[in-house]
């Protein structure tokens, strides 16, 4: 008789089982979603976190900033990553019981394909304007031109290309170009999900990424973590000085030391005005609750962000992102210090 | 081991009289019916139910609306409406010729039977492709042709509203075509039973009467089977209509209303995948809102379809 062995062996895996998912409840598992923008880095950190403290376990889901909020609001996750800073409305709803950290940074970049001009253009803010809202419609019109004299610029249409997915990329794209533009403020404002006047849409950075590249005279924009990887042309954008900014991350760094962090650490950076600062960038931020229920969640929380800040900011160049000055870096693990 | 051996007496199960019971396999089957009605339900109460709010602010202006600006929480449909209808019909226009084409060569006996297995199975296998490779595939091919050739098609017809330039590779027609592709298989394995069912009296007759082939095919067998041939074109409206991955990543996404076939647009099932996921507040209802449309749309073509089937069914019964 086969069956009653065949009960014991089903009984006894049972109960491995059970013994293995309590085993598993030992440790400390740590939800969080978010940001896709900042996913790369996270799930990086979460990774190399995990070899150095095997007890706990980080998930983090690039759901969207949007999204991120919301779950983290709902308390479905344990900490939340978003490229846009919580608005007062929503701290509410979680009666404040929330800190944005800064915990990375990004620039956003002009990608353009331009056959025969690989590297070197130079728009101004009148010119980037005017092809965004569609009034310069060809490579070489003046406006462009004026600055290029040392490039041979084609006749050739351009394709703006945009995002279709909400994103924060396209939020803090539009809260830099409205705050350089009245019209385009008027005529498209800001926002993550915006309607733009002329152009193509792809999802996602890496969905605006083939669009360039397959596209003759498309300019879109993406992060220049993207851009790089993809080994994307880049112009140059003219900042708020004046000056035309080639995007590198020492170029992001320098917007960011001169950025005067608020107590709350909510600082938009729209437009710049160091002579030397690249023009789009912006803090990515984590959301942690000020008080856990238990303590253990707490502490691994803590541990994760804290390592994020230190040792976790040394893989930011590789992966696109801009290093956290050391003073931002020191105010924010004073903040985090104070989550209990 | 004779047959002998097997006990047949009277305590053999074998001649165990018949009791009715308790027919639990028809309880399980009512059941699961019931289950999958409700679900349906269930998911049209969610959605209607999410809509709501959108439906309420926005009532009928959200589809006569052509701004979609979810940061002025502006939201219109109109454009959208139109791209997923155009974009639809147009794949439609291309694969019906070229599926019933398909579908009367593999039911006549122009070939082998053999290598019309062959053709067919691979022309159903064209069925079983995700979605995310025919996009995938639409950006490496579709997408430079159109490019290539609808800057020419902008040159010389632009005068037409419907070519009219500039040509983007990402656009409505990219979309179609690659729809067209996608709905092929459905189009041409309907058409082809239906093709097939033809009663070969019917034939003969033709011939009888001096017919050639394709007076037969075009005056006999095609009217006959008229009614499989629209159910099929209906059947591929539908799912050209829901289509989303491979839309979503051809046809460009733009929700500027604009008649070219060259410009860039947007269906609701597209723009439903792309915007969901970073959608907050009252996007999510408009979102929804949207969703609600799309099943009513999808709704009114099935119930068109069932309407001319029962319809053509009527008029060529006295063929059959």
């Amino acid at each position: 008789m086969n069956a009653p062995t065949n009960l014991k062996q089903l009984c006894l895996a049972a109960v491995a089982f059970a013994a293995a998912s309590i085993q598993m409840h030992a440790s400390t598992t740590i939800n969080g979603s978010g940001s896709s923008f900042a996913a790369p880095i996270i799930i990086r950190w979460g990774i190399d976190f995990q070899k150095a403290h095997p007890e706990t376990r980080i998930n983090y889901q690039s759901v969207g900033s949007g999204a991120g909020i919301t779950q983290f609001i709902q308390n479905i996750t344990d900490f939340g990553a978003s490229d846009v800073a919580m608005s007062d409305e929503e701290i509410a709803k979680v009666g404040g019981n929330v800190l944005l950290l800064p915990a990375t940074a990004g620039t956003i970049v002009f990608a353009y394909n331009i056959p025969g001009i690989s590297t070197g253009l130079k728009l101004s803010r009148a010119a980037y304007i005017g092809i965004l809202l569609g009034t310069v419609k060809s490579w070489n019109d003046p406006l462009i031109a004026k600055d290029n004299t040392d490039l041979k610029l084609p006749n050739l249409p351009i394709t703006v290309v945009s995002r279709s997915d909400g994103s924060g990329t396209t939020g803090v794209f539009t809260a830099h170009l409205s705050a350089v533009s009245a019209d385009f403020k008027a005529q498209v404002g800001s926002g993550k999900s915006v309607t733009w006047p002329v152009g193509v849409a792809g999802k996602g950075n890496e969905g605006v990424t083939a669009l360039i590249k397959q596209t003759p005279g498309a300019i879109g924009y993406v992060e220049f973590g993207y851009a790089a990887n993809n080994k994307l042309s880049m112009a140059s954008p003219q900042n708020k000085a004046g000056n035309f900014i080639t995007p590198t991350i020492e170029s992001g760094a320098i917007t960011l030391a001169s950025v005067t962090l608020p107590e709350n650490f909510r600082a938009f950076i729209t437009d710049p005005e160091g002579a030397n600062d690249y023009p789009i960038a912006s803090f990515s931020w984590l959301l942690v609750k000020k008080s856990y229920p238990t303590a253990d969640k707490a502490a691994a929380v803590k541990a994760f962000v804290a390592y994020g800040l230190t040792t976790g900011q040394s893989v930011a160049p590789e992966l696109g992102y801009i290093t956290l000055p050391d003073s931002v870096v020191k105010k924010v693990l004073a903040a985090l210090e104070t989550v209990k | 081991m004779g047959v002998a051996s097997i006990p047949v007496g009277p305590e053999s199960p074998i001649q165990r009289e018949y009791r009715p019971r308790t027919d639990f396999f028809k309880g399980i089957c009512w059941l699961a019916s019931l289950l999958t009605v409700l679900l349906l339900v269930c998911i049209l109460l969610e959605v209607f139910s999410k809509a709501w709010p959108a439906i309420h602010r926005f009532g009928f202006g959200f589809i006569t609306g052509v701004q979609w600006s979810p940061n002025r929480e502006v939201f219109g449909v109109l454009p959208v409406l139109i791209g997923t209808g155009i974009s639809s019909l147009l794949a439609l226009l291309f694969a019906l010729p070229l599926g019933l084409a398909i579908a009367l060569f593999l039911s006549e006996d122009f070939l082998p039977a053999p290598i019309r297995q062959v053709i067919r199975f691979v022309i159903e296998l064209l069925a079983a492709i995700p979605s995310v490779v025919y996009g995938l595939w639409g950006i490496f091919v579709v997408v430079p042709l159109v490019q290539q050739y609808g800057g020419i098609l902008a040159d010389k017809l632009g005068f037409l509203p419907i070519f009219q330039g500039p040509a983007y590779g990402n656009s409505l027609l990219t979309a179609s075509i690659v729809l067209a592709l996608m709905v092929l298989p459905t189009i041409t394995a309907i058409s082809r039973s239906t093709l097939v069912t033809v009663p070969y009296a019917l034939r003969e007759g033709s011939y009888a009467l001096g017919a050639t082939r394709w007076e037969t095919i075009l005056g006999v067998i095609l009217p006959t089977a008229a009614p499989g041939i629209v159910a099929s074109s209906i059947l591929a409206f539908g799912r050209a209509m829901g289509e989303t991955m491979a839309v979503a990543m051809l046809i460009g996404n733009s929700q500027r209303l604009s008649w070219s076939f060259l410009a860039p647009s947007n269906t609701l099932s597209a723009l439903l995948a792309n915007q969901f996921a970073e959608a907050d507040g009252i996007q999510v209802n408009a979102l929804m809102y949207a969703a609600a449309l799309l099943v009513l749309m999808t709704l009114c073509v099935n119930i068109a379809g069932e309407a001319i089937l029962r319809h053509t069914q009527k008029t060529t019964a006295g063929l059959r």
